[in-house]
């Protein structure tokens, strides 16, 4: 029953470029990307157990590298994996102080990471672009069902690997990890081998999905894909959709991305209504759409 | 002259930071809440301050007065509104309330700023000095306000350790935040205890709020920044150390004051997020934390 539901949804998700604008699809689109943001930090957050503050850190290391790439004449493709490769690299950095310190305070050391890639970025203007944005001249494809493809695709298969590996032994290693590291050790696995893994996995998501975005959008600016308040959606899309769940960040992702878009004509105000929104929901269904569901399936 | 300079506005500059950054640091020493709203909180008093003495006219210090009343209602809104329903909620497993109360109070922080922006203004703002007059300090000339300002924060941070050592209501206090449970079994009831955390938290947040928009102007663009800037000097003092954060606030204060004048204004962050990852590393704890 489940699995002709699911089909069901993937089969007109998959049908959308043949009968909605293209207005809709590009709406879709930076959602599907923020999908695999979500999904990525759900993983480090819900089974390493890891408060990551700065998910754009490792997106945005990801979305300048290969833009910056793509300025110098380097091919798309490249420009992706390396990206994803400078993302790894930011990951494992960020990892090394999670192996020692807990809570609030990795939780500062995300944060700070992110301010000071953000002031390296205005600071060096010249190369990136600083406050403007750097521009980016190759793009994925220029037709607008194409790009949304690929985007459904990259989200599916990103999906797929993340569930997959969140419920395979290794994930439930990481999950006692996250929430009890002395026991786990004790039983003799290897936190912090566990720990680095988590990152990595996590980060190349992230850096492939923020290289991927930059070429959809012809831009990588700060606002976009570094700033704080993009993290700060991409951790209430997980919280909103059920964190543990991998699957549910992806769609409080793309529910985010849809609100906030179906409640553009408040103008100003829809950020405000969009985080009451979100804010409800983790004071009365803190276990999220998805969680709540799951629950409610058990108890049936 | 310019060491005098550097001196003189640095020593401003981190009163202020050390104003607001006690309140965030009691409120986590006794309850164990990092509120991200806090930044929120100080941008509402502040425009609550401009806006009754500027716009509606009631002159700056029925301003500054209400502004800090404002702040206060903002401080009890965050722990009425979003933390005790967390806190009290049979759905959030306990381990998991530490991540539930930050997400949360970011969130609400969101919602001040979006509210301040739409309802008010986004654009900076600056408070009339409660002085005015320009004074000179071995050849610095000094406006009257910023010596103020640094004077009514010693003032008020004197106040409050007047009433954590030496009244009883200050030692319950003290008493939480050492072992909650054994103050539950005397008899205490630690809810009113909270609540008076929040209100000192309130009044100390909202006065450095109202200080900082006379002393360098404020929007509520600023409400991240603001706390960002709180919760890294109170994580460099050492969490729940009140002492540790006012060191704190002036080691921050002043790198970023000599920062902005011997290298560039661009820069002025860099070398105290740099300080604040070294001190991570080294010493997860902070300076002066107990762990």
């Amino acid at each position: 029953m489940r699995i002709v539901f699911a089909l069901v949804v993937l089969l007109v998700m998959a049908s959308l470029p043949f009968w909605v604008s293209a207005y809709i699809l590009a709406v879709l689109t930076v959602a599907y990307y923020f999908g695999v943001f979500a999904m990525a930090w759900d993983l480090l957050f819900g089974f390493a157990g890891e408060v990551n503050f700065g998910p754009t850190f490792l997106i945005g290391l990801g979305a300048y590298t290969a833009g910056l790439l793509d300025n110098h004449g380097v091919p798309v493709w490249l420009d992706v994996i390396a990206g994803a490769l400078a993302a790894v690299i930011g990951g494992l950095v960020l990892a090394l102080p999670a192996l020692r310190l807990r809570g609030p305070y990795f939780g500062l050391i995300t944060l700070v990471a992110v301010l000071v890639l953000q002031q390296v970025i205005v600071i060096f203007a010249g190369v990136t672009g600083g406050e403007i944005g750097l521009t980016i001249n190759d793009v994925l494809s220029v037709d607008p069902g194409h790009n949304y493809w690929l985007a459904l695709v990259f989200l599916m298969v990103s999906g797929v690997i993340l569930y997959s590996l969140s419920r395979s032994a290794a994930g439930l290693i990481l999950q006692a990890c996250g929430q009890d590291a002395i026991e786990a050790q004790a039983l003799g696995f290897n936190v912090a081998k566990h720990k680095l893994a988590a990152f990595a996995v996590s980060a190349l998501f992230s850096g492939l999905a923020g290289a991927m975005l930059v070429f959809y959008l012809g831009t990588a600016s700060v606002d976009t894909v570094v700033d704080i308040s993009v993290g700060v959606q991409i951790i209430i899309a997980a919280v909103l959709g059920g964190r543990r769940t991998i699957v549910g960040a992806a769609i409080g992702a793309v529910f985010l991305i849809v609100a906030g878009e179906i409640l553009r004509p408040l103008g100003q105000l829809n950020t405000f209504v969009v985080s009451a929104i979100a804010l409800a929901v983790i004071l009365f269904f803190p276990d999220g759409l998805v969680g709540y569901l799951l629950r409610r399936g058990e108890r049936a | 002259m310019r060491a005098l300079q550097i001196l003189v506005d640095g020593f401003a500059i981190s009163t202020l930071y050390a104003l607001g950054a006690i309140g965030f640091s009691l409120i986590f020493g006794v309850s164990g809440v990092l509120n991200l709203a806090h930044g929120g909180i100080m941008v509402a008093a502040a425009v609550a301050a401009w806006y009754i003495a500027g716009p509606l006219g009631a002159g700056q210090y029925v301003g500054a007065l209400l502004g800090v009343g404002v702040g206060v209602v903002f401080a009890f809104a965050t722990y009425g509104l979003v933390v005790r329903p967390i806190q009290r909620s049979r759905a959030i497993p306990d381990d998991e309330t530490e991540i539930f109360v930050l997400t949360a109070t970011l969130l609400w922080g969101i919602m001040i700023q979006e509210a301040i922006a739409y309802f008010f203004t986004d654009s900076p703002i600056t408070v009339r000095p409660l002085i005015n007059g320009v004074v000179d300090i071995f050849g610095v000339r000094t406006p009257a306000n910023e010596i103020l300002t640094a004077a009514i924060c010693w003032v008020s941070i004197g106040l409050l350790w007047l009433l954590v050592n030496r009244t009883r209501a200050g030692k319950t206090l003290l008493a939480a935040s050492i072992n909650p449970r054994a103050l539950t079994l005397l008899g205490f009831e630690l809810s009113s205890v909270y609540l008076l955390v929040w209100a000192i938290y309130g009044v100390l947040a909202a006065i450095a709020g109202v200080l900082l928009a006379m002393f360098l102007g404020t929007s509520s663009n600023n409400i991240g920044v603001l706390t960002a800037s709180a919760f890294s000097i109170v994580v460099l003092g050492g969490l729940g150390s009140v002492s540790g954060s006012l060191i704190a606030a002036y080691i921050i204060g002043y790198l970023e004051t000599v920062t902005a004048y011997l290298i560039s204004p661009t820069l002025r962050t860099i070398p105290s997020l740099l300080l604040l990852v070294l001190v991570v590393y080294l010493r997860p704890q902070g300076l002066f934390g107990r762990r």
